[in-house]
């Protein structure tokens, strides 16, 4: 969370005067899951990237890779993992239903509480 | 040069509309404020006026549309009545809370149900939380008045909050008047042009209004809006102090009428105060020492001017039209708050409080006149029989 201020020091009306200013409100602790990098090696297709809806996936333009995500913004939603084609392609048993945080994904979701206690696998 | 007209106050408000030449009005057709918009729809399909006229599905997109209108820097007027303003009430509070200087006729009257197209307080009651701005008008003269100078307050740099102009549906807003109507040029400069400070039209400053404001902010910007109120008062005072130079009729926040010597007065707000002066006057000849204080600013509440103007009475009779069900005696908003005001500031005085003409109930002299004698009998006995009286209600 930015710097909070006081109501003589911010424009009136919620009124937002100053564009693209929304990268100052950290989004973060909103989020319930978080996403992290499975064993499923990342092809940089930027799916999650055209997708996320908070400009949460984090890429290194020059060597058009992706890097990693904005936890400071990303508010959990997953879309990044269920767009991910690496993620539809991971092999599993028949009848077999994937758990978001299978370890075998591409992008995992991570509940917040796992993630705390066990940290980054 | 002004010129005096025989005008209903819809048509005294349509005119003032016409005069001001907002740049969009959205409305909704409803009784009794019905022929207000449809005078100003004429003008607009005469080429009168150069607004944007939106005729809406409802009351709740008439003012949406106005709040809209109003952030991309328009000057925007509107005008309702009863469950047209029930129907707007979520955007009426969007738009005080957003800061959008929306000026509207609201012609009183009383809320379904059951069904009732006559003068009450009922609907107007429901916004005075809203954070607009409320004044109240005697007569179409007032009413157009009003209009006028709302225009001026809602637009000041320290105020920035929308203004409702009251009158009663029907007894005033359908009654015909002599109305001074004053020349356009004079109407024109007098309101001059709104330049908004942060319109979104303005591409190059791009901007971004009614935002999500959750508990790290939404506090401090209902902050804001208390300091606005607060603003509201000096500017109500500055601009009715230059429309008075201008036009040559004195505002202030409320009207003493023979007050200053009183020792019974009546508080009442709207057409009933004309009906009233001339009760107070009947009195005066008999040798009574009656007067009356009439509400013209609701919002914000002058409390503390209304209780030094009221101090050296014995006795105040405060007439509501409209109930507070459920508060404190079941009596009515304007009695409530006037208690408060004086025992707030010091003055300890017997006040009653008279609910009438709810539903256009008439309210004839001589029930007006009964308030009178029971504030006499008060102030001869010291003693309060009623603290609430249903006036003329049938047992």
């Amino acid at each position: 969370m930015s710097e909070l201020k006081g109501w003589k020091e911010i424009p009136i009306g919620g009124m937002i005067l100053e564009a693209g200013n929304a990268v100052e409100y950290k989004t973060g602790d909103w989020r319930a899951f978080r996403p992290v990098f499975g064993e499923a090696e990342c092809i940089n297709c930027f799916q999650c990237w055209l997708n996320c809806p908070d400009s949460s996936i984090l890429v290194d333009a020059e060597n058009e890779e992706m890097v990693g995500f904005d936890l400071e913004h990303c508010k959990g939603c997953g879309i990044c993992a269920a767009v991910c084609p690496v993620n539809a392609r991971v092999i599993k048993k028949a009848d077999e239903e994937l758990k978001k945080d299978d370890p075998r994904l591409c992008i995992r979701m991570l509940e917040e509480g796992k993630f705390q206690e066990v940290g980054n696998e | 040069m002004s010129k005096f007209e025989a005008l209903t106050g819809n048509a005294a408000v349509a005119n003032g509309m016409r005069q001001i030449n907002p740049d969009v009005v959205a409305a909704y057709p409803i009784t009794p404020q019905t022929a207000t918009v449809q005078t100003f729809s004429e003008y607009v399909n005469d080429g009168l006026v150069d607004t944007e006229f939106v005729t809406v599905e409802s009351e709740h997109s008439a003012m949406s549309a106005c709040v809209g209108a109003s952030a991309a820097g328009a000057r925007v007027m509107t005008a309702t009545s009863a469950n047209g303003l029930a129907l707007m009430w979520e955007i009426v509070y969007i738009a005080a809370s957003s800061r959008c200087p929306i000026v509207m006729s609201l012609v009183n009257r009383a809320l379904s149900g059951p069904i009732n197209i006559h003068p009450d307080h009922s609907d107007v009651m429901g916004i005075r939380d809203s954070g607009w701005i409320i004044l109240m008008s005697e007569s179409g003269q007032e009413a157009y008045d009003n209009l006028i100078q709302a225009v001026r307050i809602g637009e000041h740099a320290d105020v920035l909050l929308p203004v409702a102009v009251c009158q009663d549906g029907f007894i005033t807003g359908h009654g015909l008047e002599r109305v001074e109507v004053y020349e356009d040029d004079d109407v024109k400069d007098f309101v001059g042009t709104y330049e908004p400070q942060w319109p979104l039209l303005d591409l190059q400053n791009p901007k971004t209004y009614g935002p999500l404001d959750f508990y790290d902010y939404y506090y401090e910007h209902k902050r804001q809006q208390v300091e606005a109120m607060e603003n509201a008062k000096p500017v109500i005072l500055e601009v009715a102090k230059e429309f008075n130079e201008r036009f040559g009729r004195d505002y202030g926040l409320f009207e003493a009428y023979r007050l200053d010597d009183a020792e019974v007065a009546v508080v009442v707000a709207n057409s009933t105060a004309g009906t009233a002066k001339t009760v107070v006057d009947g009195l005066r000849d008999e040798g009574v020492k009656a007067g009356l204080l009439k509400i013209r600013l609701f919002r914000p509440f002058p409390s503390e001017e209304m209780a030094r103007a009221l101090s050296h009475l014995d006795v105040v009779a405060v007439m509501d039209r409209s109930i507070s069900f459920g508060a404190m005696d079941n009596a009515g908003p304007l009695y409530l708050e006037l208690l408060a005001a004086l025992a707030a500031h010091g003055v300890r005085i017997p006040v009653m409080d008279y609910v009438y003409g709810l539903g256009g109930r008439d309210t004839l002299p001589h029930e007006i006149e009964r308030v009178f004698r029971d504030a006499l009998n008060v102030a001869e006995t010291g003693q309060i029989e009623r603290k609430v009286t249903y006036l003329s209600v049938r047992e």
